[in-house]
């Protein structure tokens, strides 16, 4: 087995493979290339490309899910940043699926440490054990990994390909490279001749790629900077394409309906009444579910609703009531993990307050805007898939299987996503898509869910309970004793792809709540795994979406109980376990304004939750307008470490928090008869215009390491509006959502 | 029977039942897919486009109930030729997924015809049906804010 410094070394080797007319770099990866997903030309499969070069132009690949994140640009901005490209010049594709652009970063998330107190040696193994990615073909985006896995390898891509270029430049000019520089997409001669890439492409395809050194981030021109993001303009004029509106030539359109009882069987069905429905071409039977073929998408939902159903029982307890007795039990069984014990949390020290709590927080839709869909295009020995994805690796095998094709003979065409937040690294609705098409080989189908069947067929983020003990004295925390419990997404997703159950401690379900920088002397936190079938799966910030709001909602009760500022009681816990995390709390303290009194009328709270490597603060401002509360003001501080783009860290810190203030405020997935209660917006809304708050952000970067910002920014939102509410009227919040405790302006 | 309808200034003759939504009419006969479906039940603005000028959710007016001429996103402003409001979208970065931007634009466009000034609470009166699960709402208000003072100096 190679050593350590050799993995590492290994996993940033650039290559270059020759192509029709130009020249393609991309990355080796451990010892072997992956095949190129691009087949640019024939025996030229060298690599998996990030940048490619023709006549026609320079194109770079940003082969992650955008879902709004601004992946795209900050990604591309990577390679343009070495290779002197403007991005208004270039074109940004998503790349396919491909073995070989795995995701490095999120496997290093597994290691088992809190994060932020890692050292260099444990970085460096994290970016080692990344390659194991590659094993498991994780072309996934999400936890908050894009930047963490693209900031070193896109960066050398790009310097690679300079290096090449310039390169081919010496050699047609007769000169050292060391004299050429590189400008606006043309390697520059000393007489100021300018030769454009273009024109060098071919020739920088036959040659060796010379070794390249990464710029000082001091000479950087795009990163760093705020800049217009790629997608943007496609997105203010319709002409952006989602998974919905791709159009194939001949395509029809379905609709699908699935057991509402999650997971149960499909006894049978009577779709007499829906066959002579005006549009109707095919019913298809799923197995599980039924589907209708039609000339116009809502002739389908109009048929697939008129089919008779006899749906078999789900297999969990109906009732949200009997959910949440079985997540209770989970308290009474011996813990799956527990990732912090310091001190020892049975002794009471002398002299300490005992305070206790119990919280809990509902099952949560992720509901994005664009409900679920994929088209697909079965030929018998051939499929397409279309579809905004956040995995298209998985995706791609899920479906090949389903089709009982090889995986080569299965291309999978990533659109932009209409909302991603962790449904859409799922693989079901690419897999219904594919057996529906399977029924009318030859002819592309597009299927699209209603939003109902969307909303009532979600992987829910679990509902989940906590234990807290604690004690504070003097006016400090001396104990922290945590128990959180509820079904785990993890096991539940590695079985879904893997077929095999997951197991071992879940290291997801404790994030947020094990691993937060305060200095307490006696902390020990727990996980329980409540063993339940309702599907579950990864929410914007998953584990942290209820820990946050645990642990953060329980800080606020200790520092009440001892008589101290609930922000100061943090900053004096936080300075010396984490001084990042310590800056973001004097941050939305200088802020906000921060005094600890508010005026009559008037509530504050503040939270932060250290999350994907960031640490974030928010303070939330209620006022009561003559009974009714409305969040009127937020503030945030962040610490990225590095803002490669700072207007989308931004943009992705208000996000994440208006998300997580969305499900505070009224998100809740209930379930009656095993069947899901909520069924639309108008039973599961958001925040909208009139009930966001006002935002300031501050974006730090004392950080060692390169933080998440996709996700960072929700876990804090629940607690603090939770704490604000309480500043204002004294009434604790311990169960979420908040609608069915106050009365809130929304 | 077909019915004719006149889309962003080009009539299409429709073989379609009288009682299909004008989003689906739109989005899978017309080819038109800038608008977009969200909830299907007026509840998320995603579908809005105008009919005669007035902003109107596209998948509660069916075929037949059509009353004007229809404009939709793509007859508001292309990406070489795009409308003082969706450059204000650009110019402040508005979008995240993008999903829902359509409807919150041709909502915006509808607002500023009527409202060439509006303050934050008109703001807040007209945009309410338009729902964003990125959260863009402080940018949307600010390129509102600013493509009124754009077409205030034009």
């Amino acid at each position: 087995m190679a050593s350590v410094g050799k993995i590492v070394r290994r996993t940033f080797l650039i290559g270059s493979a020759a192509i029709v007319g130009g020249v393609a770099f991309g990355a080796y990866y451990v010892t072997r290339p992956a095949a190129n997903p691009l087949k640019p030309g024939k025996g030229e499969t060298a690599l998996s490309p990030f940048v490619l070069i023709d006549q026609q132009g320079v194109t770079l690949f940003a082969p992650r899910a955008e879902m709004g994140q601004g992946v795209m640009t900050t990604w591309a901005a990577l390679i343009a940043e070495e290779l002197d490209v403007e991005l208004e010049d270039i074109r940004v594709l998503h790349g396919p699926a491909a073995a070989a652009y795995y995701n490095s970063a999120m496997i290093g998330e597994g290691l088992p440490n809190k994060g932020y107190d890692i050292t260099n040696f444990q970085h460096n193994l994290g970016e080692a054990l990344g390659v194991l990615g590659k094993t498991l073909s994780l072309q996934v985006t999400g936890g908050s990994t894009s930047m963490k896995d693209g900031f070193e390898r896109m960066r050398m891509a790009g310097a690679t390909a300079r290096e090449t270029l310039k390169q081919a430049a010496a050699d047609r000019l007769g000169v050292d490279r060391a004299q050429l520089k590189t400008e606006g997409g043309a390697v520059v001669a000393p007489d100021g001749t300018r030769i454009p890439y273009t024109e060098l492409a071919e020739a920088a395809g036959q040659i060796e790629t010379p070794e390249a050194t990464l710029r000082d981030p001091s000479d950087w021109r795009l990163l760093g900077q705020s800049l217009p993001r790629v997608d943007i303009p496609g997105k203010s004029t319709g002409t952006a394409t989602f998974g919905i509106d791709v159009r194939p030539e001949g395509l029809k359109f379905a609709s699908v309906r699935m057991n509402p009882k999650l997971g149960g069987p499909m006894n049978g069905f009577d779709a007499s009444a829906a066959e002579t429905m005006p549009g109707v071409e095919k019913i298809v039977d799923l197995g599980t579910g039924v589907a209708v073929i039609a000339s116009n998408t809502w002739l389908a939902m109009q048929a697939v609703e008129a089919i008779e159903v006899d749906w078999g029982d789900a297999p969990y307890p109906p009732q949200t009531d009997a959910l949440f007795e079985q997540i209770a039990k989970a308290f009474d069984e011996a813990p799956n993990s527990t990732m912090r014990d310091d001190g020892d949390v049975d002794v009471m020290p002398e002299g300490a307050t005992e305070i206790t709590a119990e919280y809990s927080v509902p099952y949560l839709a992720h509901a994005t805007m664009e409900p679920m869909n994929a088209t697909a295009l079965y030929t018998g020995n051939k499929l397409d898939l279309w579809c905004g994805n956040q995995a298209p690796t998985l995706i791609q095998m899920r479906v090949a299987n389903t089709a009982n094709l090889d995986t080569e003979a299965v291309d999978i065409h990533t659109t932009y996503l209409g909302g991603g937040f962790g449904r859409r690294g799922e693989l079901d609705f690419g897999e219904i898509a594919t057996k529906v098409a399977m029924a009318m080989p030859g002819t592309p189908v597009q299927t699209t869910w209603t939003r109902e069947e969307d909303m009532r067929h979600d992987y829910y983020r679990p509902g989940a309970m906590a234990r807290m003990r604690g004690a504070v004295k003097d006016g400090k925390a001396v104990l922290i004793d945590g128990k959180v419990a509820s079904q785990s997404c993890t096991h539940q997703a590695v079985e879904r792809v893997t077929g095999f159950a997951g197991g071992g401690p879940d290291k997801v379900l404790v994030e947020g709540f094990f691993n937060q920088p305060y200095a307490v002397p006696n902390y020990r936190m727990s996980g329980h795994i409540a063993d339940l079938a309702v599907p579950v799966g990864f929410w914007r910030s998953v584990g942290n979406s209820h820990n946050g709001f645990f642990h953060e909602t329980f800080m606020d009760e200790l520092a009440h109980a001892a008589g101290r500022d609930p922000l100061e009681f943090r900053l004096e816990l936080a300075k010396t376990e984490h001084a990042p995390s310590a800056g973001c709390l004097e941050a939305v303290r200088e802020m906000s304004g921060w005094t600890g009194k508010t005026p009559e009328g008037v509530g504050r709270g503040v939270a932060m939750t250290y999350s994907f490597g960031t640490p974030v603060a928010q303070v939330i401002e209620v006022v009561d307008e003559d009974g009714t509360i409305r969040i009127s003001k937020a503030w945030i501080a962040c610490d990225v470490g590095l803002a490669l783009d700072p207007a989308t860290v931004e943009a992705q810190m208000i996000g994440g928090m208006i998300y997580g203030l969305s499900a505070a405020a009224h998100g809740e997935i209930t379930f009656a008869d095993g069947e899901v209660e909520q069924f639309n917006f108008p039973d599961y809304d958001a925040l909208r215009m009139q009930s966001t708050p006002i935002t300031e952000v501050r974006v730090l970067e004392t950080n060692k390491h390169l933080g998440g910002v996709g996700e960072p920014g929700t876990p804090p939102s629940m607690p603090a509006l939770g704490n604000a509410l309480f500043d204002l009227t004294g009434q604790r919040a311990r169960s979420l959502p908040l609608n069915k405790q106050f009365n809130l302006l929304l | 029977m077909t019915t004719a309808l006149t889309i962003n200034g080009k009539t299409h003759q429709v073989d379609l039942p009288d009682d299909v939504p004008l989003l689906w009419v739109l989005r899978d006969e017309v080819g038109l897919t800038g608008t977009k479906f969200g909830c299907g039940v007026a509840a998320c603005g995603a579908c809005t486009v105008h009919i005669d000028g007035e902003a109107v959710r596209s998948c509660q007016v069916t075929l037949s109930d059509v009353w004007g001429d229809v404009t939709t996103i793509e007859g508001l402003g292309t990406p070489d030729a795009m409308s003082t409001i969706q450059q204000a979208w650009v110019d402040h970065q508005v979008a995240q997924c993008g999903y829902c931007q359509s409807g919150q634009i041709m909502q915006a466009a509808a607002l500023l015809a009527e409202n060439p000034t509006p303050t934050d609470a008109d703001i807040d009166e007209a945009m309410q049906g338009n729902l964003c699960r990125c959260g863009t709402y402080p940018r949307i208000r600010a390129a509102i804010h600013d493509a009124a003072s754009k077409l205030k100096e034009a």
